[in-house]
């Protein structure tokens, strides 16, 4: 095993230079579609779906060129142009294409592409179709900004476009109170990770004096243990907000108000990943801090639980994959904050999730369209015999996250498990028994959905859905189920440069059986039999069925989390503005309106001399002249 | 002769004319009590411009005269044209202009 040192960009040669396209042609086509306006509705949703084609066109050229590299020369610097210069500081923009940057832009352009194709079918007739494509594009865009800029300045642009694109998705259909609202709450909190960003970026500023990359990765190991690890803790509030982790989970179960091609792409495959991406950019900033590190990895756990314990308790299919989201994202975040061991393993489970994930999140829209739109999956049952694709779709992802032997799922995490507890034995364990948790929400879901007997409710009656959404979900399945096998061998020595991380010892497409994997996957097997023997044997029934399981009740109600936030922030901040108003009204607004009452009695007592007597008028001109004349015989005497 | 005969006199004549205005209600007596204190303060100017010897006070005078004949035809015209208006010359109800 050897510590690589980091990449030194090299100046951009061939396609390089063009790289900017694959950011240029969605965001130009998002302009389009919202300018042309009507005009484009007819077409606009082809031309939406070909923008992130021809980026995935472009990254899949630039990604072969890397291959074709020597391994020193795979990290490609693309200046554009400088943004700010003011004083000492300049923030260029440039684009940086490494082997972490390209898998990712493969990743949002690739899915990308799939969910724009099935949102044709999907969205075919909603009246804001166009709207909803522009959205689309407008977030890919952003993404990629975020996934290949070489400074975090620019980087963050790219973060609050892709924030801007998923409020807009969530509360697409505003006519929704629901959506409405909860658009509003993920913005909001959003903006706390936000908080985070922007002090991490102004630390970077003020102690590097500027925020790429280089900048940041060359001086991190001169920074004090203090400014060092509040870096770190600040990119991981950032992390936090965006990817949805324990304590700014809130926002995403309420994000599945959006249409669920958006809970695909932005709320599973991509955007909530944009954290464990920035903690693994960041590797230099955690190398130099253990604590932060181990910040990070204690958040992915608990977020890792929490997810999986909000996903056994609920009902609705698209806010159990949520939870499952979560979970996953946890693992993500605890192979960050491991170390350099687990970087390419983070990543890897990454990727993965990005295509199982997707994969799922669209099965459900499919299963969703048959059913009326319905969410809840006590309504649901029997649905493996009327929608064959989707089912057997479905069932891929299914054996994916679970963790099936030979299925993509089962080598990322594993891996993250395996070193997990290697480095934190606790945490470790805790992952494990998420992996069982996790077979155990995902078998019940199945069971609710495709295996039970029917519970329809009237008037439905499921069909398979249009060719347009389920040849994207093939296409997603077959990643779900062969990318563990392709990547497992390959990934951690394309990775281990780029974010400084260690080569993985000699890897194969086979699984490396260990004691740990062993347990992983008996652990599985318990969840998977324990699930059956409450939801296989005994019939679901139609309404929530009473309990008094704590367990259940906390998972019910997303763990108190909205609770505890209400509580803790939102009363005291209504307590504290209620002050403020009371102290606006009273001493402010009381100074201001007192010496305009003042002046307006004083006004009124004056204008009263004005009776209209001319002899008033007369007298008090004489009491006037004969003030002033006794005041100058008096001057005049003293 | 003493001119303080003449300064009583001026005295006398002004005071008369301000308890005239202030008391009065006619508007056409309010004028001649207006003119009785500018021909008080004539008298003044004059008695004190022989009091000094030169001929000050009396060009002061003559100037008050010719205002004051000024006056009179315009403040004369709107107490004509008021009471054409309201068929009164009184001053207590020429009130229009009050709080």
């Amino acid at each position: 095993m050897t510590l690589l040192e980091g990449l030194t960009p090299v100046a951009p040669t061939g396609l390089f230079p063009l790289a900017w396209l694959m950011i240029a042609i969605p965001l130009v086509s998002a302009g389009l579609l919202l300018v042309l306006g009507k005009v484009a509705n007819s077409f606009g949703h082809y031309v939406a779906t070909l923008a992130p084609i021809a980026s995935f066109v472009v990254a899949v050229a630039l990604f072969a060129d890397l291959l074709g590299r020597p391994e020193a020369q795979r990290a490609v610097s693309v200046p554009l142009y400088t943004w700010i210069k003011t004083g000492s500081w300049t923030i260029d923009v440039g684009l940086l294409i490494d082997p972490l940057s390209i898998l990712f832009a493969l990743l949002v352009t690739g899915v990308g592409s799939l969910i724009h194709v099935y949102s044709i079918g999907y969205m075919a007739h909603d009246p804001g179709r166009r709207r909803f494509f522009a959205y689309l594009n407008l977030f890919i865009a952003a993404m990629l900004v975020l996934v290949l800029s070489n400074n975090y300045a620019v980087l963050f642009v790219g973060w609050e476009g892709v924030g801007l694109a998923s409020y807009l998705l969530i509360s697409f259909w505003q006519h929704k109170p629901t959506a409405a609202t909860a658009g509003k709450k993920a913005f909001v909190v959003n903006r706390v990770g936000d908080l985070g960003m922007t002090m991490a970026i102004f630390t970077m500023l003020a102690m590097f004096g500027s925020s790429s990359f280089e900048a940041v990765n060359a001086g991190a190991s001169k920074m004090s243990p203090f400014w060092v690890t509040l870096l770190g803790l600040l990119l991981l509030l950032g992390a936090c907000g965006k990817s949805a982790q324990v304590p700014l989970q809130s926002w995403l179960l309420d994000a599945m108000e959006g249409p669920t091609p958006v809970s695909a792409l932005i709320h599973a495959a991509t955007m909530v990943t944009a954290g464990v991406y920035l903690v693994v950019r960041s590797h230099a900033v955690y190398a130099e801090t253990s604590a932060a590190a181990l910040a990070v990895a204690i958040v992915g756990t608990v977020t890792l639980l929490a997810g999986a314990w909000i996903g056994t308790s609920k009902d609705d299919i698209k806010k159990v994959l949520a939870g499952s989201t979560m979970s996953q994202i946890g693992y993500m975040m605890l192979a960050a904050g491991i170390g350099p061991v687990a970087y390419p393993f983070a990543i890897f489970h990454l990727l993965t999730h990005g295509f199982f994930k997707a994969n799922m999140f669209l099965g459900a829209g499919s299963v969703m369209h048959g059913m009326n739109d319905d969410v809840n999956m006590r309504h649901y049952g029997g649905l493996s015999k009327v929608m064959p694709i989707t089912y057997y779709t479905f069932l891929m992802g299914y054996l994916a996250i679970i963790g099936t032997p030979f299925f993509s799922g089962f080598y990322s995490k594993d891996s993250i498990i395996e070193s997990a507890y290697e480095q934190q034995p606790v945490l470790g364990a805790l992952a494990l028994i998420a992996a069982g948790i996790t077979a155990f929400y995902m078998t019940r879901l199945m069971f609710m959905t495709f295996w039970s007997r029917k519970r329809w409710q009237e008037g439905v009656h499921p069909h398979e859905s249009p060719a347009v959404m389920w040849v994207p979900l093939v296409l997603l399945a077959i990643p779900s189920v062969v990318a563990g096998m392709v990547m497992n061998a390959w990934i951690g020595s394309w990775l281990a440069p780029a974010v400084n991380g260690e080569v993985p010892p000699n890897a194969t497409w086979l699984p490396h059986i260990t004691v740990i994997g062993v347990i992983t996957l008996a652990v599985v097997i318990l969840g998977v039999v324990v699930a059956w023997l409450v939801f296989g044997r005994t019939s679901i029934p139609e309404s929530v069925p009473y309990t008094r399981n704590v367990f259940t009740i906390a998972g019910r109600h997303d763990l108190y989390g909205d609770a505890f936030n209400e509580a803790v922030f939102m009363r005291p901040g209504e307590a504290l503005t209620r002050g403020i108003v009371a102290v606006d009204t009273g001493v402010v607004d009381g100074a201001v309106r007192g010496s305009g009452a003042l002046t307006v009695g004083l006004g009124g007592g004056l204008r009263k001399l004005q009776n209209g007597y001319v002899r008033s008028y007369g007298l008090t001109m004489v009491v006037g002249v004969i003030v002033v004349g006794l005041a100058l015989v008096i001057g005049r005497l003293v | 002769m003493n001119p303080n005969y003449y300064v009583i006199l001026a005295g006398v004549l002004f005071a008369i004319g301000i308890v005239g205005f202030l008391v009065r209600k006619n508007a056409l007596v309010l004028f001649m009590s207006v003119e009785l204190m500018l021909n008080a303060c004539n008298l003044l100017l004059v008695s004190f411009s022989r009091v000094h010897g030169n001929l000050d006070g009396q060009v002061a005078s003559f100037f008050v005269m010719v205002v004051a004949a000024a006056e009179v035809v315009v403040g004369l015209s709107i107490i004509v044209m008021i009471y054409r208006a309201r068929h009164s010359a009184s001053v207590d109800n020429e009130n229009l202009l009050r709080y």
